[in-house]
């Protein structure tokens, strides 16, 4: 095929099998949390709409594309409307750099399952993850409502905090791998059974769960849009379709942090017992197989974040602050330290 | 120590998940309740058909918030509607106004008139909510089917 079509189109249905994959797993995911909440609370949760309450995010999606969309008199324009969309923006385009599988051959040329195969990948993820806070900073900033600020506030205060332990502890990943590339960092995590980072790096795993919390404004982490105290934060002003991207916005971030948990932490697409019992690279079933581990592993990590939301109250302000430079930073230089000094020695 | 505490939370937590949830799905499953529930008014009737209700007005005099509204006939030979001289040609009830407490079932007489545990009151508009008396009363029962 044409030398310079063949990229262009694989580049396109790449990027449109990855958007509609995450449109979708985020909608369905807000019925899969409203659920397992609801029975983690002896609830059934939403069941009416559709059997099971298949339909219920659909039926959402109407409703709020229905809502009236209100502007505030206060509110300044440009910053006002831009906000949720960068937000989404920085949601969509971290997910990326994530392999979904292993590569295939296909038309004489060899396929990747992710949307970039970068070289510096985890440099590029770490620039992304970043700027999430400007959707939040921006919108609570040009909502001109104090509550809004005050949410946003917080919430810079708190992902510059906690991005500075997630940068370190993928910093240890990234030693022991000895390369950037998310891609290069699922393979090195295979060339031997039971090297998977998260028990090679068990210190680092857990400073990357507690800073995807953070990065996304989970509970208990929620502190941007504490209902109580701050009557919604920084969405407060935004209605109908509006506020709905921030919720998407959240739910893909949610996505993509389990994904990147996966890829980097959990062994990417490389099966349970591989290299052990059998080895599945070997087989044409690999790739098939491989998605489906990669998205299994994705969705354990999805279930963490529901789990954890219905079992912790929020964290006070100050302790927040206290937990992240006082416990977490010096955790992640400690265990940064630790594993330089082991790659060095070894 | 504090990361006990958080796995004993996610404990508590997983295990409520894996057990059946307490709602009861209401239009479709429904509460037993208490038999003496005060809810939704009934007229009664005797075992032959007739109507308990005389039309003595006891109940509208009795209620506190003045609810039930009557008007009286008398019973003529052709058309025998109650067991006594009258009979309550209009019988209502605004259910909005009512206070469930009971009074119009100990002023009554004949026992005509019961508070039933009959919760599911409830309408879109006012108008609806006027309970007649077709609505309150219990449906004759089938003389054909009954012993002699």
């Amino acid at each position: 095929m044409n030398v310079w079509l063949d990229p262009l189109i694989e580049s396109v249905v790449k990027c449109i099998i990855v958007l509609a994959l995450l449109m979708a797993t985020a909608g369905y995911l807000t019925l899969v949390e409203r659920k397992l909440l609801a029975r983690m609370q002896s609830r059934y949760g939403p069941n009416r709409a559709g059997p099971l309450g298949l339909l219920q995010p659909l039926a959402d999606g109407i409703k709020l594309l229905l809502k009236e969309p209100i502007t505030p008199r206060a509110v300044k324009i440009p910053v006002y409307l831009a906000a949720p969309a960068i937000s989404l923006f920085v949601a969509i385009m971290a997910f990326a750099v994530v392999p979904l599988g292993p590569a295939f051959y296909l038309w004489g040329h060899q396929r990747t399952m992710a949307v970039a195969d970068v070289n510096i990948g985890v440099l590029y993820l770490l620039a992304i993850l970043s700027l999430g806070v400007y959707g939040i900073v921006l919108g609570s900033w040009g909502s001109s409502n104090r509550y809004s600020l005050l949410g946003g506030l917080r919430s810079s205060a708190q992902m510059i905090s906690y991005e500075l332990s997630l940068g370190l502890s993928l910093i240890g990943v990234v030693l022991l791998a000895g390369t950037l590339s998310p891609i290069g960092i699922v393979q090195a995590q295979n060339h031997r059974p039971l090297t998977w980072f998260f028990l090679l790096q068990p210190v680092g795993f857990a400073l990357f769960s507690i800073g995807a919390f953070a990065e996304t404004n989970r509970a208990p982490f929620d502190l941007a849009e504490a209902e109580q105290e701050l009557t919604g934060g920084y969405h407060t002003e935004y209605p109908g379709m509006r506020f709905g991207l921030y919720y998407i916005a959240e739910y893909m971030n949610m996505t993509t942090l389990s994904a990147l948990v996966a890829t980097l932490f959990l062994g990417g697409w490389v099966g349970i017992g591989n290299g052990i019992f059998f080895d599945i690279t070997a087989t044409p079933w690999a790739q098939i197989l491989g998605v489906f581990w990669f998205l299994v592993k994705a969705a354990l990590f999805l279930f963490l974040f529901i789990w954890v939301r219905a079992t912790l109250p929020r964290i006070r302000y100050d302790k927040l602050m206290w937990f992240g430079w006082k416990i977490l930073l010096p955790l992640a230089v400690l265990n940064l330290l630790v594993t330089a000094l082991y790659v060095s020695l070894s | 120590m504090a990361i006990l505490e958080f796995a004993r939370g996610l404990g508590v937590t997983f295990k409520n998940m894996v057990r059946p949830p307490q709602t009861i799905q209401y239009p479709e499953q429904r509460r037993r309740l208490p038999e003496r529930t005060r809810g939704r008014h009934v007229l009664h009737r005797y075992e032959n058909g007739l109507e308990r209700c005389i039309g003595c007005y006891l109940c509208a005099g009795a209620c506190p918030a003045d609810c039930i509204y009557i008007e009286a006939a008398e019973n003529t030979p052709d058309n025998r509607v109650s067991a006594g001289e009258r009979y309550a040609r209009i019988y209502e009830i605004d259910e909005l106004r009512c206070i469930f407490c009971g009074f119009c079932e100990e002023a009554c007489p004949t026992g005509a008139i019961t508070l039933e545990p009959i919760l599911d009151i409830s309408d879109y508009s006012r108008g609806p909510l006027i309970y007649t008396k077709d609505m309150l009363l219990e449906p004759p029962r089938d003389l054909d089917s009954m012993p002699a």
